[in-house]
């Protein structure tokens, strides 16, 4: 059987389980676990990782360089286990940053290109292809596959970085009255069938949290980064628009790593 | 002497401003999260200015520390005051209609515009009908709720100002203001009360 038609058999097997009765909610629930596991064998999001490396790869801007010598915090040009790292200090940018942020720092800086230019559309519509952005998260992140994760807060703007981000986490807003904790900070809560990790107060959860994203959804059909889940929790928390590599998007990532240190990187995942 | 010891002093006050981390504070902090959003369709930037409401409840979950009791019951007593109840005094509109709201998740979001219908998003988190399984569990089953409740006005309206402004009965609910914030019309609400209390809806079959 193919993949595709393998998936749409136990796609179809989820729903039908999903509405037999009320009781079939567990089994539904450890249904979408088995597909998962068994998509996880051929994810699409391999493709994603082929393109970020060639990009990585590849003499590109204005200046004509390579991101070869892109420092992401573990040394010019080490790619490996630096994702697990991140969000960290960079002294030349006198800031904390993420992954995508660092990206596109080293893309500006070291390949001439314009800041503007490449964070105007930084995640891909339904049916384009994936963002460059979005490619090299994807190569980056399986660099640090099964590597622990240890993002530093030895840095007073890396753990500033932390406390901030915490604020945010907890902090009530919108016309729904939601902050992040609102679905993220009881443990075994659901939105429909679909499981909520306990980010605050679980570390099985927060581990999980942050060690599957960047992934390939599924339902989406494209890989999404750690930037993209955050800017989709706030328009469904019903808040304005979440500026790609904004101060509380980098705060957030801090917040969530550090509860997810020591945890395994399992990235990119593939989700519903 | 004495001026060494000053210089040994100062030198020591040097060592230990830089090892000293203040925290931001939590001004600072929500300073920042306002310079990192940007306005889009209907949301517009003032979603970020808290309510007394989400900044009390903000800070209690974050400490874990409950909300004192005087100053929460006295909130409670003012939210109470504030609720507006039906003006033709008739709290039941149609379960089908309110059926409809409940299973309704859109509105309010950047990716709807002026026009949508806001939905009241109930199954998100409530059981509500047998029929429906896909329902979330962060509020209580309001499974067979009428028939449960009785269908007297003491729960009628309860049961109103509970969707107008939950905090009226638990300060920190982590339920919307359905009302008070606008999210739905005041019709609306009289469909998703006859979806919970009308004998005939599915929810208390």
């Amino acid at each position: 059987m193919s993949r595709q038609t393998w998936a749409t058999t136990v796609a179809g097997m989820i729903l039908s389980v999903a509405s037999v009765s009320v009781h079939a909610q567990g089994s539904a629930a450890e249904g979408i676990a088995r597909y998962r596991e068994m998509l996880q064998d051929g994810n699409p999001a391999e493709l994603t990782v082929a393109r970020g490396e060639e990009l990585w790869r590849t003499k590109r801007g204005p200046k004509n360089v390579s991101l070869e010598q892109c420092d992401l915090g573990l040394g010019a040009g080490v790619v490996k286990g630096a994702y697990a790292q991140m969000p960290r200090y960079f002294a030349d940018a006198d800031q904390v940053m993420d992954f995508e942020s660092r990206a596109v720092w080293c893309m500006v800086n070291l390949q001439g290109m314009d800041r503007a230019a490449i964070t105007k559309s930084p995640y891909s519509g339904a049916g384009q292809k994936q963002t460059d952005i979005e490619a090299l998260a994807a190569y980056a992140v399986e660099m640090s596959r099964g590597m622990p994760v240890n993002i530093p807060q030895s840095h007073p703007k890396e753990k500033a970085s932390f406390d901030r981000g915490r604020q945010a986490f907890y902090m009530r807003g919108g016309p729904y009255d939601f902050s992040c904790a609102t679905c993220h900070g009881v443990n075994n809560q659901r939105i429909r069938l679909q499981d909520l990790p306990n980010i605050s107060g679980n570390k099985q959860d927060a581990d999980r949290a942050f060690t599957t994203w960047p992934a390939y959804r599924v339902s989406q059909g494209a890989l999404r980064t750690m930037q993209w889940r955050l800017y989709d929790c706030f328009r469904q928390q019903r808040w304005p628009e979440l500026v790609f590599l904004s101060p509380t998007s980098i705060d957030l990532i801090t917040f969530l790593g550090v509860n997810a240190n020591g945890a395994k990187m399992d990235a990119p995942a593939i989700k519903r | 002497m004495k001026k060494q010891a000053i210089f040994a002093i100062s030198g020591l006050a040097v060592l230990a401003g830089c090892a000293t981390y203040v925290a931001p504070t939590k001004e600072e902090s929500i300073q920042t999260v306002k310079s990192s959003f940007k306005e889009r369709g209907p949301a517009k930037l003032d979603r970020l200015n808290q309510t007394e409401i989400q900044a009390v409840c903000s800070d209690a979950q974050m400490t874990g520390k409950e909300v004192p009791k005087a100053q929460r019951e006295a909130l409670e007593k003012k939210i109470l005051a504030s609720i507006k109840y039906p003006a033709d005094g008739k709290f039941l509109g149609d379960y089908k209609q309110g059926e409809r709201i409940a299973q309704s998740g859109v509105g309010l979001q950047w990716s709807d515009n002026e026009k949508t219908v806001n939905g009241g998003n109930c199954y998100a988190c409530h059981q509500l009908t047998e029929a429906e399984v896909s329902f979330g569990n962060i509020g209580p089953s309001l499974k067979g709720y009428g028939k449960l409740r009785g269908y007297n006005e003491a729960t009628l309206k309860y049961t109103w100002g509970k969707i107008w402004n939950t905090h009226a009965y638990n300060l920190c609910s982590q339920m919307p203001r359905y009302g008070d914030a606008g999210i739905l019309s005041e019709a609306q609400i009289k469909d998703v009360m006859a979806l919970l209390l009308d004998p005939n809806s599915p929810v208390n079959k």
